[in-house]
């Protein structure tokens, strides 16, 4: 188990953000009796799931018409499309 | 996007060089690999591990980019192979037909077979066959960027669908939500019910089994692909609901393989994906419900899972049910126990119409052994 936990710390790659001290607090307190173990792990998945949520809503087409029409072509010949 | 397969005039220069480059056969399961990750089946991944993935994918259950990734996708050789490739070396990847792609090596590293199975499986017994199938790989990983030259010529063609094709394909049917559902058996009543049920809230349902080595008695690709054909022309509306397969080998890593197959799902198009009892799971290795609970763990997976809890049959009910829906005692209740339902297929008995659709029973019954047996 030791081993585990020394493998984690030495993978773990951080860097440091600033917070108001106020704010610290106020998520200290929240996190309390929760499965969050530090103010960085709760806040690390708060971002997470903001920067996902923004990467998802930038999602383009992500396939040319040229590809569409190749495609729905495949998907016509298997029965797929009618 | 993930689409790596080269451009015409890449290929060309590769199939002319090949003969000059450090060759490596594959094992199916790798050339399942090779054809995912070009496909963008796995993406983001652009190549196999290299030892900073493998190491963040271990202890942290995310890739070097932050993502979330929980089932290491690597390249083993064995040590005497080793020596004859270098890092930066342009190496070719064949399958059994011939040129499969070429991959430029960015790392060549060793690691610890017993840590990989501690952290992928949660333990270090040879009886679980993921950990099994790990102490059987070679000694060293090789990591890097892949290009597909030639694509595998597949049996079942028409279920084998890329993620650019079922995205394309549920545009095409308006789909807005699609709910994914990943299975290594034929239907039975219960699944029918978590699948109808999950399709109530969504636009459509993407029905993707998996295709790939399985232990000895699990049922036959050709049998479960022929039973869920059976399933859906009688009980389902075609707009609404479309089969294709994942190929890929079974790792029964239960809490992380769910994760891994959402992030798979999610590449198919996928906006939910149906999370039930011990998915992925394997004899007693893990909680039945810790393939739900790890997902607390990813606020950024970008799909939905919905959980199902076991459900069973009622006959005062009449109907499926959990423990949630249903007061009726025990002795009211038929389960949808897989070794019963394999007893009586054994012995050439129907399951009863609570248990499997007649339809499907039928087809199964006909086959004279429809479970894997080597």
């Amino acid at each position: 188990m030791a081993e585990k936990k020394d493998d984690e710390k030495q993978r773990k790659k951080f860097t440091t953000v600033s917070i108001p001290t106020p704010l610290f607090r106020k998520v200290e307190e929240r996190i309390k009796d929760t499965g969050f173990t530090s103010v960085s792990s709760y806040v690390t998945y708060v971002l997470r799931e903001i920067v996902a949520e923004g990467e998802k809503e930038e999602e383009e087409h992500p396939f040319s018409e040229e590809d569409e029409e190749r495609v729905k072509e495949r998907l016509r010949r298997l029965g797929y499309l009618e | 996007m993930i689409n790596l397969s080269l451009k015409a005039s890449e290929k060309e220069r590769i199939i002319d060089q090949a003969k000059e480059l450090p060759q490596i056969e594959l094992r199916s399961d790798l050339v399942n690999d090779v054809e995912n990750i070009a496909n963008g089946v796995f993406s983001p991944l652009e190549g196999f591990f290299n030892n900073e993935d493998l190491e963040l994918c271990l202890f942290e259950k995310r890739l070097s980019n932050d993502f979330p990734w929980t089932i290491p996708i690597i390249l083993d050789i064995s040590e005497e192979r080793s020596k004859e490739i270098q890092e930066d070396d342009e190496i070719i990847l064949h399958n059994k037909n011939g040129l499969l792609a070429v991959m430029k090596v960015d790392e060549k590293y060793k690691y610890d077979k017993q840590k990989l199975a501690q952290y992928v499986f949660g333990t270090t017994e040879t009886n679980h066959p993921g950990v099994a199938r790990v102490f059987t790989l070679g000694d060293v990983l090789i990591g890097g960027r892949i290009g597909l030259v030639n694509e595998t010529k597949r049996q079942y063609e028409q279920y084998n669908l890329k993620p650019i094709e079922t995205r394309i394909l549920f545009k095409e049917k308006g789909w807005r939500t699609v709910v994914g559902f990943q299975t290594r058996n034929p239907p039975h009543i219960g699944h029918e019910y978590v699948q109808k049920t999950a399709l109530t809230f969504t636009d459509g349902i993407f029905i993707n089994p998996v295709i790939g080595k399985k232990k000895i008695g699990d049922f036959r690709d050709d049998v479960i692909l022929a039973s869920y054909e059976e399933l859906m022309k009688h009980y389902y509306l075609k707009e609404r609901a479309v089969m294709s397969i994942l190929n890929f080998d079974m790792r029964y890593a239960g809490p992380r393989e769910a994760i891994f197959h959402a992030i798979v799902r999610k590449n198919f198009g996928c906006s939910h994906i149906i999370i039930g009892r011990d998915h992925a799971g394997v004899g007693n290795y893990y909680d039945p419900y810790a393939a739900q609970d790890i997902f607390e763990e990813f606020p950024d997976l970008g799909i939905f899972p919905i959980f199902f809890k076991a459900f069973f049959y009622c006959k005062r009910c009449g109907g499926v049910a959990n423990e949630k829906t249903c007061p009726h005692s025990e002795t009211d209740h038929i389960s949808f126990s897989g070794s019963k339902i394999r007893k009586l297929i054994c012995d050439k008995k129907l399951p009863p119409e609570e248990i499997m659709r007649p339809e499907v029973a039928k087809l199964i019954i006909c086959e004279e052994n429809p479970f894997v047996s080597e």
